[in-house]
């Protein structure tokens, strides 16, 4: 990530509406709208998919066709018309490249104007970076690195064809495609994802960091992700995402499934800005995504996540603590503005003994927002001496939004240690102008106290992106006191 | 320095102040003292500008500018400090990064370059030393879990870092223990300069012992009943404030 200075921050400022919403004038190629196994068929050919693979969508859509869309959530929207959507859309020219001088210069403009130099990723932060662009992966860097130490960091499309004993030994075994509604759309027609492998007893030397990018109108998004840490190694993820400016809804659902075997640890970490819409609520990203992960005897998942875009969220960051003495984390920060709606949250379920989930939850509401945290702790019977640490905090803006909780424990075992707590606070005016008076305006003020108020989840994240995600949080509450 | 023109200000549709004049030059110490209710603190927010007291009459001049129509950072951009009587705080947000901001934001405001991080420590570093200040409390939160004694000095680390024209401290003798009162007092004089002004509002002559004031006046009923020099301190101590009203 490049330097982020106070001017940056004070030119993005100036510009209210949201400064993604350009539009990639890249030759796209498109399926015709709608959904059914000729199109699942199709996608899965585009992709030269062995028979296996395709079985799999086919029978992940004859799932899908019979169960209906979720509504318990504390959201309301128009259901996106599933057969109004293109399911598949990659840039035409699909570049084998070695290096970036190939990559198509429209695009690279993009990263340019998204912040995202590949360059200087490469030369300044030591991350590589495999870009997906709308529904294909575009440049891949850093392999020769990875390849020394073993690990393999692809497109899930490539995975499939070069390691198909792991995909499908574990897609779909921690997210099944019967879980849920989405979860089963996106089995069908994931159109690319990334996929990482991390061989036993491998410290990831990087973070490894994906982009992904909304392009090309009305193109639904289903991202697939598959993270394994085998036996005693470790890796830091990232995960982070903007998406440009639409009238109509566009419909993301992903599934992102994390395995950490036995003594592994996987970092997780997402910053997402898609486009949340007007300040009428006008457009803006659905997402909908399922993301589990599995740990097995003394694993660690540690899902961290900034959630700042989208019209309407919906999505539960999840562990199962299989193994004995494993470790589940969530820390989350979600922000809504304007008429932003985002129902997020965390599961953690407690299999193993001895196995400890913390979860630290920050909501952050203004405009016309709606904000919930919805949150399980499951503890099963074998779970001896489980323990688990909840905090959700909420901070409001003016008198129009709304903050709510939604705790659910479930304890199967006596020797369990539960504790919730949970607070809400508003930004007060005494606040605003303790800062004013200082010499710190309103906007900037506002700034500095959702940071101070998100910091415990803020300092969870990678450096380069704990900045990136302080610039988002400035970025979408800009305006909205006074 | 200040000129105040016959200023007229309420709140809440309360009329509180009736008619203050006041000319502070730079290199001066005004004291002004009341009783409660006299419209003290009123006279300082109204001078930094908060939002609910309305100026329904009259002017305030910062260095010949009339800063009506000025927000509350942009006169502290042009040098107006208010240490207040009840600092607020900002949890995850520590001192160091409060004051870094606050500082930043001034000079960007003046068309200065940000301090780097470099003499930006050193100056922390260097300030925090002439107020007796331990350098842990730089990384607590602002003012969160505060005794009022180090609410008030971290008003003053404030104060001296951003180096301003014009300090009014806003009963900043309140809830110190004569140790504190001291060390702020003592803070305050060394920053005072031919170039700076500082305006005391006080209810007590106490802290005016130690910072002692070139002028002093009292304020009653919305108005400056009585002007005098640092001996009127003392006989309001001994007086009480009756035989002004």
């Amino acid at each position: 990530m490049s330097k982020y200075t106070e001017d940056d921050l004070k030119k993005e400022l100036e510009t209210k509406e949201y400064e993604y919403g350009f539009y990639t004038d890249i030759e796209s190629e498109k399926f015709p709208i709608g959904l059914n196994e000729d199109i699942v068929r199709a996608i899965s050919k585009k992709k030269n998919e062995p028979e296996w693979m395709t079985d799999w969508r086919l029978d992940a859509f004859k799932i899908w066709k019979q169960m209906e869309e979720p509504e318990w959530a504390n959201v309301t929207y128009h259901k996106p018309d599933f057969q109004n959507i293109s399911y598949y859309s990659a840039p035409k020219k699909k570049p084998e490249l070695e290096s970036l001088d190939q990559v198509d210069p429209e695009l690279l403009k993009t990263f340019e104007k998204l912040g995202i130099s590949i360059d200087e990723q490469k030369r300044l932060s030591n991350v590589a970076v495999d870009i997906v662009m709308d529904s294909v992966s575009v440049a891949t860097t850093f392999k020769k690195t990875l390849n020394e130490k073993g690990i393999i960091f692809c497109p899930i499309s490539e995975a499939i064809q070069e390691h198909p004993e792991l995909v499908k030994k574990y897609m779909g075994s921690i997210v099944p495609k019967t879980d849920n509604f989405y979860a089963a759309l996106n089995s069908a027609v994931f159109s690319d994802g990334s996929f990482c492998y991390i061989p036993k007893g491998v410290k990831c030397p990087m973070e490894l960091s994906t982009y992904f990018r909304i392009n090309e109108g009305g193109t639904g998004q289903f991202e697939r992700t598959l993270v394994i840490a085998d036996k005693g190694s470790y890796v830091s993820y990232l995960e982070g995402c903007t998406a440009p400016q639409r009238d109509e809804n566009q419909l993301h659902a992903a599934v992102v499934e994390l395995i950490a075997l036995d003594d592994a640890e996987i970092k997780y970490s997402t910053v997402q800005n898609w486009f949340p819409g007007d300040k009428e609520g006008k457009g803006g990203v659905y997402n909908f995504v399922t993301k589990r992960g599995l740990c097995e005897t003394n694993a660690k998942i540690s899902w961290t996540q900034v959630e700042t875009g989208s019209a309407v969220t919906w999505k539960y960051p999840s562990c199962v603590l299989k193994g004995n003495n494993s470790v589940g984390e969530f820390y989350s920060i979600a922000v809504t503005n304007n008429y932003q709606q985002a129902d997020t949250g965390t599961k953690m379920i407690h299999l193993g003994k001895n196995t400890k989930s913390t979860i630290i939850s920050k909501g952050i509401s203004a405009g016309k927002s709606q904000n919930s945290y919805r949150g399980l702790v499951q503890i099963n019977k074998r779970a001896e001496n489980a323990r688990n640490f909840s905090q959700c905090d909420s901070l409001l803006m003016g008198n129009l939004c709304g903050a709510h909780t939604f705790p659910y424990i479930e304890v199967k075992n006596k020797s369990a240690q539960i504790e919730h707590e949970a607070t809400t606070s508003k930004i007060g005016e005494d606040q605003l102008f303790y800062c004013n008076q200082r010499g710190i305006d309103t906007d900037k003020a506002i700034a500095l106290i959702v940071n101070g108020f998100s910091k415990e989840v803020l300092n969870k994240l990678p450096m380069e992106f704990a900045v990136e995600a302080q610039k988002l949080l400035e970025i979408s509450l800009e305006g909205s006191v006074g | 320095m200040l000129e105040i023109k016959n200023l007229h200000a309420r709140v809440e549709d309360k009329d509180i102040l009736k008619g203050i004049n006041l000319s502070v030059k730079a290199g001066e110490v005004h004291a002004i003292m009341g009783p409660n209710g006299s419209g003290k603190s009123t006279l300082s927010s109204v001078i930094a500008g908060k939002e609910e007291y309305e100026v329904t009459e009259g002017e305030v001049f910062l260095n010949n500018e009339n800063l009506e129509d000025l927000s509350p950072e942009d006169r502290a951009h042009k040098g107006i400090f208010m240490s207040f009587q009840y600092p607020v705080e900002i949890p995850g947000v520590s001192v160091t990064n409060f004051i870094k901001t606050a500082i930043n934001e001034t000079r960007k405001a003046n068309g200065k370059e940000e301090l780097s991080a470099k003499d930006m420590l050193h100056k922390i570093r260097e300030t925090a030393a002439l107020l007796e200040i331990d350098r842990k409390f730089l990384s607590r939160s602002l003012n969160e879990g505060f005794s009022g004694g180090e609410k008030k000095r971290n008003e003053i680390f404030q104060m001296a870092m951003l180096e301003p024209k014009l300090a009014i401290l806003d009963e900043t003798d309140s809830g110190l223990d004569i140790d504190a009162l001291k060390i702020v007092a003592n803070g305050v004089n060394k920053l005072k300069s031919k170039d700076n002004a500082v305006i005391i509002i006080t209810h007590y002559q106490r802290l005016l012992d130690y910072i002692v004031p070139d002028f002093v006046h009292v304020l009653h009923n919305g108005k400056i009943v009585k002007s005098g020099g640092k001996e009127l301190a003392h006989e309001l101590e001994d007086k009480g404030y009756d035989w002004l009203k």
